[in-house]
Parts: C-alpha cells; structure tokens; sequence
C-alpha cells in the first residue's frame, strides 16, 4: 500500500514528476480516486472541487512541459484547512456562520503555494473556527480517525490530519493555537509543524486568537515539511506581526545539519493524565537519541501548570474580539425575520455559532468586561511573559525540548462532553504558542490498540532548520512515518 | 481574582450579541463557573513586575508607505452580502 | 447664584491621505457608494491591519503644532461595540497610550471693535489619538443602508481640557484648531464632507465651584456657527433648568442647527462596556527624536504667530492681517508680494490683496492658486502707484485688465496708454491758464483768499488731461500759476 502515488512523499513524487515518469494530472487523478474510495468514512473534506484541481495539474503539466516548473511543490497535491481564503473558494470555518462565504481574496500562504505551482485541493474540515481538540465541534459533522474510524482525528485541524493520513491528498495546511497542527498529527500518525510565531503570514487565516494563531504544514515526512515551510514562510508586508527575518532553503539546510543534539526533558510534562503507553513511546524516544550521542537533560519550565489557564483567557479574549464581524450584517448567516439591528445581531450569531464557540465568545467578552481586565487579560499577559522567560532559560542549556505531543491517542468520537476534559489535550502544547516558538510532532509509535502516537520536539525561536534536523534525525531511526492506516 | 459567581450570563451575553435560551445560559453558567474556579489559579503567580507579553516577538514601527492599492469592485465586495439595495448593504432602520 | 458654563470639546479630524488607515485602498469623498473597499475595509474573516506611515507623520505634525508632548510609544487598542457602520464590530483606536499629550489651542475672542484685536488665550488640550473612521448609514422609510467608503479613514481625535465658558470660546477654538490643521496640511477640515466633527461636553456651575456640573453631550454639531449656537442653547437651557428648580440630567443631546432646538437622544439601555485591550494585529509605535525633528521642521508657522508677525515686520494693520491669514496660500502670497515691493510698500500690498484681488475672486468664483495676477505682478502695481507712475483711479483699471489677462501691469499700461503723468509738462500748464481764464469768478474768491475756490478749476485740467494727470502736479502748477 505504501508504494500508492497517493502515500508517498513530495520529495519522491516531486522527482517523479521533474523526471517525466509522472504527470500532475495522473498524480492528482491517484488523489482524486483516493478521496473517491475512502472520503465517504472520513469526512475530512468540506468542500472539494475536482474539475478545478484537474485544470491546476493539467496548468502545471503545461508549465513543466514548458520549462517552467516552480520548484518541489510543481503539480503536487496540497488541501488546505478551511480557515484559509482561496479566491473565488468556499471559506467556511466548519461554520454554519459562513455556510455560503465565498472568499474574493487569497491568503498569502494560498498565493504562495499557487506561486510554487501545487495543486490547491478541497478545503478541509476543523472544529468550528478551530476551536477544539477533536473535530466534533464542525457544523458539518465529525471527521473520523483513520486508524479508527470510531475515533477522532483531534483538533482543530482535524480535517487536514486525516486527510493527509487517508491519503487524499499529499500534503496540507493547518493552523495551530494551542495545538490545532500538533495534536490531529499525533493521533493521526503524521508530521505536524507548527512554525515560530510570526515566520509564516497570518494575512487570510481566519483568525482565532491573533497572538498565538500559526499557519503550518502537516506531511509524511520531516522533509516533506522543510518543503512546505519554505514555501509558505517568509515575511509578509499584509501581516504586521510578520518577522522580519531570512528564510533559508530549509530543504537544503535541513540536509547539513546533524547532531548529536543537546536535548531537553521538561520534567513537568511527564506528570498525571499521561497515558503509560504514550509515556513509555516517549521513553523509547529519549532512549534512542541518547544512543545517537545526545546530550539528554532535565529541564524545568516552573509556569507549566499555569499554561491552561493564561491559554484560555488570551484565546478567549481575543477570539471574542475577533469573531465580532461575523454579525450578519456584510456576509454570513443573517436570522429571518428580525426586528431591528440588536435583533439581527444577536440572533444571527446565536444561529450561526456552535456551541463551543459561544461558549468561548461569552468566557472571552467575560474576561475583558468592565473592571475584569487587569484581573485576566494583563495578568494572563504577564504570566504569558514567565511561561516564555522559562523556555527561553531553558535553551541556554539545551538545542530543543522533547515531550509528548498529546497525553492521551485518539479518544471515541463524542468521549470528552465536558470542556475541561477537552482543554487538557492541550497541555503540552498550548505553552509553545504562549511563547512563539516553533515545534513539530512526529511518529514515534502506536498503541497496542494500533493507534498512532506523537512526539513533540520544541526548537529555538526561528531556528526551525536546527528543530527539523533533530526531527529528521529521530524519523531516519524509525520506520512509523511509513506505516499507513487499512482502510 | 474575581470569584467565579460573579459572571453575569445575561450581561455577558447582552455585551456579546447572543442571544442564548434559557438552558444554553444554564449550561454556560455552570461550565464557565468550572473554567473561571480553574482560572482562578492564576492568582497565585507572583507577577509584581512582570511586563506583559502582547507579542512573543515585538517589534516597532511596521507601516506602509501611503501609496494606494486597488480595492475590491463594488460587485465583489458586496457578493456575500445578505441584503443589498443600490450598491449597499441593506440592515434593519438604524434609530439613531 | 451667578453661574458659568464649562465647555469641552471633542474634535474629530479626518487625516488627509491618499489611501485608509490600516489598509492601501484609497481614502476619498463622494465615491459611488462601496467602491473605495478591500477585504480589510470590509473586515473579510481573515484580514489583518497595516499602519498608514503618512497618518503618523500627520498626527506627530499636528500634536507638535499644538505643542504636545509626543509619546516615545504608542500602541493600538481595540475599542468594541456593535454598530452597522462599524465592519469589525471594534474601532481600531488609542486607549490609555495616546500618540499626543497635553497642549494647547490658543483662540482669540471678538475684540472690543471689528478693528480692534480681541484678547487672546490658550485652551488646553487633554490629548490626541489616532483612530480610523467608520462607514456611513443611510436611513430610509424601512430601511438603512450601509456604504463603507468612509470606513477605515484616518481620524484624530483632538481631545480639549472642560476650559472653555462661552459658545464664543468654542467657536474660536474651532476656528483655531481647524486654521492649524488646515495650515499643517494635515486635513481641509471641510466640515460639510465630514472632514471636521464635533461633540460638546457642556456643564454649568456656580461661580467659584471648581468640581464640574452633570454634563450634557451635544452630538451633530455639523457647522461651526451651529456649535457655537447650540452650545448657546444648551447653556441656555441648562440654566432655565435650575433656574425651576430642576437638575441636569447627564444625556446626549442632538441640536438640529436649522431649527435651534435639540432633544434628548433615546439613552442607551446598557452603559458603555467598550472592553478595550491591545490590538494583537498591529505592533507598537515608537518615535524617536529624529523622527520628530524632521516633521518639526515641516511644521509652518501657526496662523496667530503669522499675524503678530505681519503686524510688526510689516506694520500691516490687525484688519487686514486678519483676513491674510485665514489661508496659509495667501499669507505666503502676501509676504512673496511684499518682498518683491520692497520696504515701506506692504500696507499697499495687503490692502489692494485683501480688498481688490480677493473681491475679484470672489466675482469670478475661482481662488488664489488659480489667480491669473502673481505676487510679482501686485509687485509692480504697487510700485507703479507709490512710483507716481500709475493713479489710484487708472490702477483699478489696469489690475481688472492684470486679473482678467495675466499680463504685468507694464503691459497694460504701455498697450493701453495709461501713463500717469503728461509727458509734457508745458501741456499741463497750457491746460491750467485756459482753466484759470475759464472761471474769473473762482479766480476772485481764490484771490480773495477763499483757499478751496482753487479745486473748481482741477476739474477742466484733469477732463483735458483724460484723467491722466498727477493731482499733486495739478496743484502744484496751478499754484504757481495763481501765485
Ligand atoms: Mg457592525
Ligand atoms: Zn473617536
């Protein structure tokens, strides 16, 4: 099964296709055929249109036969999630909210992609305006595990996890919160990269919580995800928060660096609510980079234990502010038959919003009430400061962090009803968005139920050619990226 | 830190625009008051002065040169739009 | 009890750039209804602010006009409420780390006479913000409509101390402030496009209290003399109130400038919960001295300095300073023409600038960059006249053909044969004898010594001459003449 065009690796079809040995247009049929088979059981995809991504493969065939090729991406298949604007394309955010949205304008990762010449394929489901850990939270249904179709793919990109571990498509883009890239690659058996804050453009991502919110790529392989990450990273004069800085070819950078590596293992993230099989993965891990010359040392990140928290009340605030334009007012669902603007504004978005998302708009709005704001939002800030200032400590000593990327694999669709439950499947890794940094999950084995498990490594701030190195280095040790769920 | 029973469903929801039923302001209620008790915790961090962190990586100063762009046409930019009349948006009469 | 009124002003001025605040599409006035949006204009979900650099450089011109003291840093809140004319639902805006502070508006007040120079104060100023417009509604029987052209303009927020006591005050603080703006470039201050707003904060006290009324906010002032009128009617109507016994509610009032009356606006059931917090989108503002001096230097001279300056370098009297610097253009246009006169000839330059160019101005509806007679050509006029050349009747004559033309008064005169003296002084004495030979009767009261029986014969002289002849020669000759 692993040798199907549609689970291989963009290195590999990306050589295919510059040596004349495959098309675009065969290659995205494969995908196509692919979703056709196996879509009906995951539901990873809002929105699909096959005709259009024919006509991208048949224009990039051209451009290729022309001499034109645009670089690894040329022809590949790539789905995006549905928070990210593609002209003329649905832009949902698995809302009934934007049920009919049609987007006028391209992100700026869109736009780049389009620029190295993939074929942008469906927009993919995620927990409404990604808010969740599991895919429930869509206004268009779950989307199913792979692995176990009794079972969630996590979230908030959910869609963009299972559809890339199904394969129906070859690689796709996520965002990440507190975990939303991170934590669907781990329980779907893939590589989730979530890039330092401010290296790839927010310009066109639906915006959830502004300070935290990342684009990033989700891939079968470490290498696959330099691909990605060089051509969607860079700085954006459309993104205010974008980082100046140089983007190198990550793909080229990636190969020159190798270890051993001085790794760090934050004692706090090994603590209760860690799944033994998921802990004893991780130990193996530590293990095996010990054995490849590895300095490994224990670290302590003392704010751990306030990450939730200072999570919850920046993302709500934020996004409580954030979502105020969806007001039926512009675009979106408008009530029927209101009876002035108040009437229309608060039954239009007690319509069109989902449940959780309410529920963080009210515990948002709540935070930055009148005479609450010092108490939750500055204090969240300052804490935000600490929880960073001990990452940063820690990497005087050490080249990255390793924990697990999620405490517990896959859980069963419908599991985790209340939503404290839910928010602790971000624990390790809500406090790499409180500080910026870039961090990636990788396979590093399954239960004995036969669920993926990831692991997470947390790199420097835009150092991410160091943090894909020692990702590679890992991956190149283990066979668990070549495994593919039967379906 | 304020306590958890202060939250006020209906003012919150007023300020909000939602316009929740009966069981969804319960509902809320009660899951709110768990997550503000969690919350509640961050109380405890000595954070005398702290200064917070609005941006994990600031800088000052990102501005445009005033050199106008093209926009959207008139078309375009109203193709979402629930209720249109002459080339805007049509709401409720505004009293103002 | 005598009372006195305290009166604050808040003052919206739209920031004149080519394109909007925190996006590259352009910023303009009556534009078909929606075509000046993008995404960003339109709050698309996805979308995020860019800082406009020319809206910071204006906003640091205008606080340092004003004497402000400018923030080292400034940041960005998120001022939110629900309104349709508001397409993020929050108004990108300055909470507690405004770009200005402090300063001050000096204003002069009516003086004892038109001619005479009111007294003058400063009027200080609380701070100044930056922030972005909104759109505009527009009410119909069933419906409102909605047009984001304006949305996302930039705009100040001129926030004045409650030291003002009389809708006079406020009116000259407008008066001021929008000459300033106007002089800096920073806005046309047209108050019919919206491009000036004003809300008064109007309270009234005991004399000698120093803690302030309940105040009343007087909303869509949208003239200046409707300021100053409705502030006079609400002190007015503040005053009846306790005058019966009744107390001030605190409210929004509308003053409807047509009628002369204002009513209570509908009071909002909830109290304003703006839930201000940094905008995470945008990145703080940092101006460093460099920045400042450079736009220091851009800084023109302020209106009020400009007249004492005029009075005493140019010894031009306060009523015609006054009408000079209502324009920075025409000050500049006066002091180039003033130069080129020479010294001792600006009075003329201001006078025949002030009563002649810009009545003909006026008549022909057209404005002074526009004006076909440049300060060179007022030059020479004014020369010509002082010269002796050129008589005050025929110069009339010659400046209508300068304005109507554009040709130097030399032109004129040469084409036209409009020289002010006979070029032929035996002429004129010719002239004067047949004059004197005309009138024996004023010749024996003139004799007699009736002094003024000598102007009844500069008529005749003057109908030979065509007018042309010099009246001081005129006199002269016929002096001689007689003696
Ligand atoms: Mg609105
Ligand atoms: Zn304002």
């Amino acid at each position: 099964m692993a040798s199907a065009l549609h689970y291989q690796t963009i290195a590999g079809l990306s050589a295919q296709l510059a040596a004349g040995r495959l098309s675009s247009v065969e290659l995205t049929r494969a995908v196509l055929a692919r979703t056709e088979a196996v879509e009906g059981r995951i539901r990873a995809f809002n929105s699909r249109d096959e005709a259009d991504a024919l006509k991208q493969a048949a224009d990039s065939d051209a451009r290729r036969a022309a001499g034109r090729s645009r670089g690894p991406l040329e022809g590949i298949p790539v789905g995006l999630k549905d928070v990210i604007a593609v002209t003329d394309q649905p832009l949902t955010a698995s809302s009934k909210m934007l049920a009919n949205f049609i987007s006028p304008y391209d992100a700026t990762v869109t736009a780049k992609l389009k620029q190295a010449g993939a074929v942008l394929w469906g927009r993919l489901n995620l927990d409404e305006f990604a808010m969740g850990s599991s895919t429930e939270n869509s206004a268009f249904g779950p989307t199913r595990n792979p692995w176990d179709l009794t079972r969630v793919p996590g979230g908030s990109s959910g869609g963009s996890a299972a559809a890339l571990a199904a394969g129906t498509a070859l690689a796709t883009l996520g965002s990440d919160t507190g975990g939303s890239i991170r934590q669907p690659a781990a329980l779907c058996g893939v590589v989730g990269l979530k890039p330092s804050y401010g290296l790839v453009s927010r310009y066109g991502l639906i915006a959830f919580a502004s300070s935290l919110d990342q684009i990033g790529p989700f891939t079968r392989t470490v290498e696959d995800a330099a691909i990605m990450l060089g051509a969607i990273a860079g700085h954006d004069p459309l993104d205010s928060t974008s980082y100046r800085t140089d983007v190198p070819d990550y793909r080229t950078a990636l190969a020159g660096k190798r270890g051993p590596w001085r790794i760090g293992i934050p004692k706090e993230y090994f603590g209760e609510g860690l799944d033994p099989e998921v802990g004893a993965a991780v130990e193996k891990a530590i293990a095996f980079y010990r054995s490849q010359n590895c300095e490994i040392k224990e670290v302590s990140l003392p704010h751990t234990q306030y990450c939730l928290d200072t999570y919850y009340i920046i993302a709500t605030a934020e996004a409580s502010s954030n979502l105020a334009r969806f007001d039926g007012i512009r675009y979106g669902h408008r009530a029927a038959d209101v009876t002035d603007v108040e009437d229309l504004y608060s039954r239009s978005r007690a319509e069109g919003f989902g449940a959780e998302v309410k529920r963080r708009i009210i515990l948002g709005t709540y935070v930055l009430s009148s005479g609450y704001y010092d108490a939750y939002y500055l204090r969240a800030q300052k804490v935000r400061t600490l929880i960073r200032q001990d990452f940063l400590n820690a990497y005087q000593e050490v080249d990255a962090l390793l924990t697990p990327t999620s405490p517990v694999p896959a859980f069963k669709l419908g599991e985790k009803s209340d939503p404290l439950a839910m928010y602790l499947c971000d624990i390790y890794t809500i406090g790499v968005n409180l500080a910026g940094l870039p961090a990636v999950s990788v396979p590093c084995g399954f239960t004995t139920g036969g669920l993926p498990i990831g692991l997470q490594l947390i790199g420097q701030p835009f150092r991410e050619t160091e943090l894909l190195a020692i990702a590679r280095d890992y991956e190149q040790g283990h066979d668990w990226h070549t495994r593919v769920p039967s379906l | 830190m304020a306590a958890s029973s202060e939250l006020n469903i209906d003012h919150v929801a007023r300020l909000a625009r939602l316009a929740l039923s009966p069981q969804e302001k319960a509902e809320y209620s009660r899951q709110l008051g768990d997550v503000l008790h969690h919350i509640g915790q961050l109380g405890k961090v000595d954070v005398n002065g702290v200064e917070p962190t609005a941006h994990a990586y600031p800088v000052v100063n990102v501005w445009d040169e005033d050199v106008p762009r093209a926009g959207l046409p008139v078309d375009v930019a109203l193709q979402n739009a629930p209720r249109q009349r002459q080339h805007m948006i049509a709401v409720p009469k505004v009293v103002e | 009890m005598n009372y006195e009124a305290v009166i604050g002003l808040e003052v919206h001025v739209q920031v004149k750039t080519r394109s909007k605040m925190f996006t590259r599409v352009a910023a303009g006035y009556g534009h078909e209804p929606n075509t000046l949006t993008d995404p960003v204009v339109l709050a698309l979900p996805g979308v995020l602010p860019v800082m406009n650099k020319a809206a910071l450089d204006a906003v640091i011109k205008a606080g340092l006009m004003l004497g402000c003291d400018i923030a080292p840093v400034c940041k960005w809140d998120r001022k939110q409420y629900f309104y349709p004319d508001s397409p993020k639902n929050y108004q990108i805006s300055q909470y507690d780390q405004p770009i200005c502070l402090g300063g001050g508006v000096e204003i002069e007040l009516p003086g004892p006479a038109r001619n005479v120079m009111g007294e003058h104060k400063r009027i200080p100023l609380t701070r100044i913000h930056l922030e972005e417009d909104v759109g505009k509604l527009n009410h119909f029987a069933t419906d409102s409509l909605v047009d984001y052209n304006r949305a996302g303009t930039p705009l100040m927020e001129i926030v004045s101390e409650p030291a003002m006591h009389s809708a006079e005050e406020a009116y000259a603080y407008l008066t001021s402030l929008r000459a300033t703006m106007v002089y800096g470039g920073i806005s046309d201050c047209d108050m019919e496009k919206g491009q000036l707003r004003c809300d008064a904060n109007i309270s009234v006290r005991p004399v000698g209290e120093t803690r302030l009324g309940t105040k009343v906010e007087l909303k869509n002032l949208n003239s200046i003399s409707f300021v100053r009128d409705g502030i006079a009617h609400e002190i007015k109507r503040q005053l009846a109130v306790i005058e019966r016994g009744g107390t001030i509610v605190q409210e929004t009032r509308d003053y409807d400038g047509q009628t002369g009356v204002s009513q209570s606006l509908r009071s909002k059931e909830m109290a304003h919960d703006y839930r201000y917090f940094p905008d995470p989108d945008l990145m703080p503002v940092r101006v460093d001295e460099a920045w400042k001096s450079r736009l220091r230097s851009e800084c023109p001279e302020l209106p009020f300095d400009r007249q004492r300056r005029f009075m005493s370098q140019y010894q031009v009297p306060y009523t015609i300073t006054s009408v000079l610097i209502l324009d920075r253009a025409l000050g500049d246009y006066f002091e180039e023409a003033a130069r080129l006169a020479g010294p001792g000839r600006a009075q003329a330059v201001g006078n025949w600038l002030v009563n002649d160019l810009l009545r003909e101005i006026g008549v022909a509806k057209t404005d002074l960059a526009s004006a076909k007679v440049r300060p060179a050509q007022l030059a020479e006029l004014v020369n010509l006249i002082e010269s002796g050349t050129l008589l005050a009747n025929t110069a009339r004559t010659v400046f209508a053909k300068m304005f109507a033309t554009g040709d130097s008064p030399a032109a004129i005169i040469e084409r036209e044969g409009l020289t002010a003296a006979p070029t032929d002084a035996g002429e004129l004495e010719q002239w004067c004898r047949d004059a004197i030979a005309g009138n024996p009767k004023a010749l024996a009261e003139f004799k007699a010594g009736k002094e003024s029986a000598i102007n009844a014969f500069k008529g005749p002289v003057m109908k030979a001459a065509k007018g042309r002849a010099d009246p001081k020669q005129v006199d002269a000759t016929l002096r001689r003449l007689l003696a």
